[in-house]
């Protein structure tokens, strides 16, 4: 019966005994689910030695925490992490379970779903309740000309995963108490069909766009100018972090980390530059947050223009050359 | 090695460069679909052509197993004239509307007609629906182990690949035991383009066309009816910024608009 499924769930990702940022953030959206629910907040923690970790997440707003902690289990671990996961969502029937989407969480989530039998959305950029108690989950739809609600009517859990930055890291309360239950699992080698065995880490060449004061961010447009350089000349001149569009990711312009949108990054600078950014919606929810939008785009009819505060009409070839001279004299 | 038999998903979507042309009917709520042309979706041209290369290495099947609407067959054929040797389309009424679970479940009802495969291959996630949950839901239906992200897959004992999977800042090795889906992207392979002789070849091929009741579907899991999730709103947003437009000469407007940022003091 749906009435029986109460509480919001969410699973907390950490790699190497570090919590995620969007793990918190997680925290952040899911407490307002609950409290609107007037249900608990819970999550829960897969590794190995990561009980520091649960009582990070208390401090952030979780409930409870459900902590399963195997040396088996450091690195995600799918069959185990996907198990576990079901067996605890069947014991306590969550309404809602957030997950995170990372390239963990979207390898995660989607089994879990099909061993729940119930309906996962991806990429959602707001979540609601509504009346009658079910979530809302929204995202840009369609070809990205509007807004879609997707709802998930007869089937427990409600599940979505959601990508860092789109909700906010709440504030830490060291004072905050909260339930810690183990979770005894059993396992051994030979359960893990797809078997972690190493995790590289490589630093990132440029300047991450997480917490960026200023983002200079480039698209197709740039075709007309031969390609990036400007943007990261621009980006240089103005010490911010380099960001752009799928078709940007597509040509080799910038790497995944660099993708601003729905299915990239959600960024909230100061300042956000689009050059040659056309600004449809699968790219524009990603910067909606920013405090001055700007863009410099050859056609005036693209939709970019119905989000930025300032915009420059022009071609690119001739306006790049001159904005740069600006930025540099009046630095 | 001994050979593997390899299936490839794949899905006909309309072409990432054209998709700002595609228009949303206002009054039936979903997108007109016929004013953009279709193509095989991106990643799953890697995903096929990383069969091909496999076959090509160690013998076997390449079979090809899509889910669409009739024109979907043209993807089918493509993927012929690259070199598949079967191909298999999903194509019926019933089978519209599905969300990734329904979608999932009916693809697993052919691939369990088909036998003795080794791996499945997948793009990651297709350029429409972006949400590459395909991959790890269809595994779960054949309760076989998946591997997202892959951009490399190498052999290294029977019945086991070792992928690396690409991950944010990083990459993770994982050993897979066989058979099992692996989800691809493009940093894996270049796909072929197919010859002219593979083209031609391609049109004399019979594309098996299967119905719900050839996979003995349950009706109510298929199609929109077996699709837990279901959009019931759709909006434009409110943005509600200034819309500022500068315009003039390219030097006026540059110093215009620095200007404005120091006003502002954002830089």
């Amino acid at each position: 019966m749906i009435e029986e499924f109460k509480g919001v769930w969410i699973f907390a990702e950490q790699r190497k005994g570090k919590l995620l940022d969007v793990s918190l953030e997680l925290l952040g959206g899911g407490r307002e689910l609950a409290n609107k629910l007037g249900v608990d907040l819970s999550a829960i923690l897969f590794g190995h030695d990561v009980s520091k970790l649960a009582k990070e997440l208390i401090a952030y707003g979780a409930d409870n925490i459900y902590l399963i902690s195997h040396p088996l289990l450091e690195f995600y671990q799918s069959d185990a992490y996907a198990k576990v996961m079901t067996d605890l969502v069947n014991q306590h029937k969550p309404e809602i379970l957030l997950v995170g989407a990372t390239a963990i969480g979207m390898d995660l989530a989607p089994r879990v779903a099909v061993k729940l039998e119930t309906g996962l959305s991806a990429h959602v950029v707001k979540l609601e309740i509504d009346e009658k108690r079910q979530l809302r989950q929204i995202m840009p739809g369609f070809g990205g000309k509007v807004m879609a609600v997707v709802v998930c009517p007869n089937r427990r859990p409600q599940m979505t995963t959601v990508r860092p930055g789109v909700f906010r890291k709440p504030a830490r309360d060291e004072s905050r108490r909260g339930d810690i239950v183990k979770v005894e699992v059993d396992i051994t080698e030979d359960d893990l069909r797809a078997r972690t065995i190493r995790m590289v880490e490589e630093k990132p060449r440029e300047k991450p766009l997480e917490g960026a004061e200023i983002v200079v961010a480039g698209g197709w447009g740039m075709r007309a100018v031969g390609g990036f350089k400007p943007v990261r000349e621009l980006a240089e001149l103005l010490g911010a972090s380099v960001g752009g569009t799928r078709p940007a990711l597509d040509e080799g312009w910038i790497v995944e980390e660099q993708m601003i949108g729905q299915s990239g990054k959600t960024v909230r600078p100061k300042l956000y530059i689009g050059l040659g950014i056309s600004g449809e919606m699968h790219h524009t929810v990603g910067i909606l947050d920013s405090e001055v939008i700007v863009a410099v785009n050859n056609d005036e009819n693209a939709p970019i223009f119905q989000v930025a505060d300032v915009g420059i009409v022009g071609d690119l070839r001739d306006v790049l050359p001159h904005l740069l001279k600006e930025f540099e004299r009046t630095r | 090695m001994n050979s593997l038999n390899v299936i490839v998903c794949i899905k006909q979507v309309p072409d990432p460069q054209q998709l700002s042309k595609i228009t949303l009917d206002p009054i039936r709520k979903t997108i007109r679909r016929e004013d953009v042309p279709a193509v095989i979706n991106p990643l799953d041209k890697h995903a096929l052509e990383e069969g091909l290369r496999i076959r090509d290495e160690y013998g076997g099947r390449v079979t090809v197993v899509s889910m669409g609407p009739p024109q979907a067959e043209l993807a089918c054929r493509e993927a012929l004239a690259m070199g598949a040797d079967e191909a298999i389309l999903l194509c019926d009424r019933a089978f519209a509307g599905a969300d990734t679970l329904s979608t999932s479940y009916s693809l697993s009802l052919a691939i369990k007609r088909i036998e003795g495969f080794n791996m499945i291959l997948c793009g990651n996630e297709t350029v429409d629906g972006s949400t590459g949950q395909v991959p790890p839901q269809l595994a779960d239906f054949l309760n076989i182990p998946h591997v997202t992200r892959a951009r490399r897959i190498e052999f290294t004992k029977e019945k086991t690949a070792r992928v690396e999977r690409s991950i944010e800042y990083g990459y993770m090795v994982v050993e897979v035991t066989l058979p099992a889906i692996i989800a691809v992207t493009k940093e894996i392979n270049v796909p072929r383009i197919p010859t002219v002789s593979g083209i031609l070849e391609a049109h004399q091929r019979e594309v098996k066309v299967w119905a719900p009741k050839d996979i003995e579907a349950e009706e109510e899991r298929i199609g929109l009816a077996g699709s837990p999730t279901q959009v019931v709103d759709i909006f434009s947003p409110e943005i509600g910024r200034k819309g500022e437009i500068l315009r003039g000469e390219p030097e006026e407007v540059a110093k215009l608009l620095v200007q404005r940022l120091h006003e502002l003091g954002v830089i």
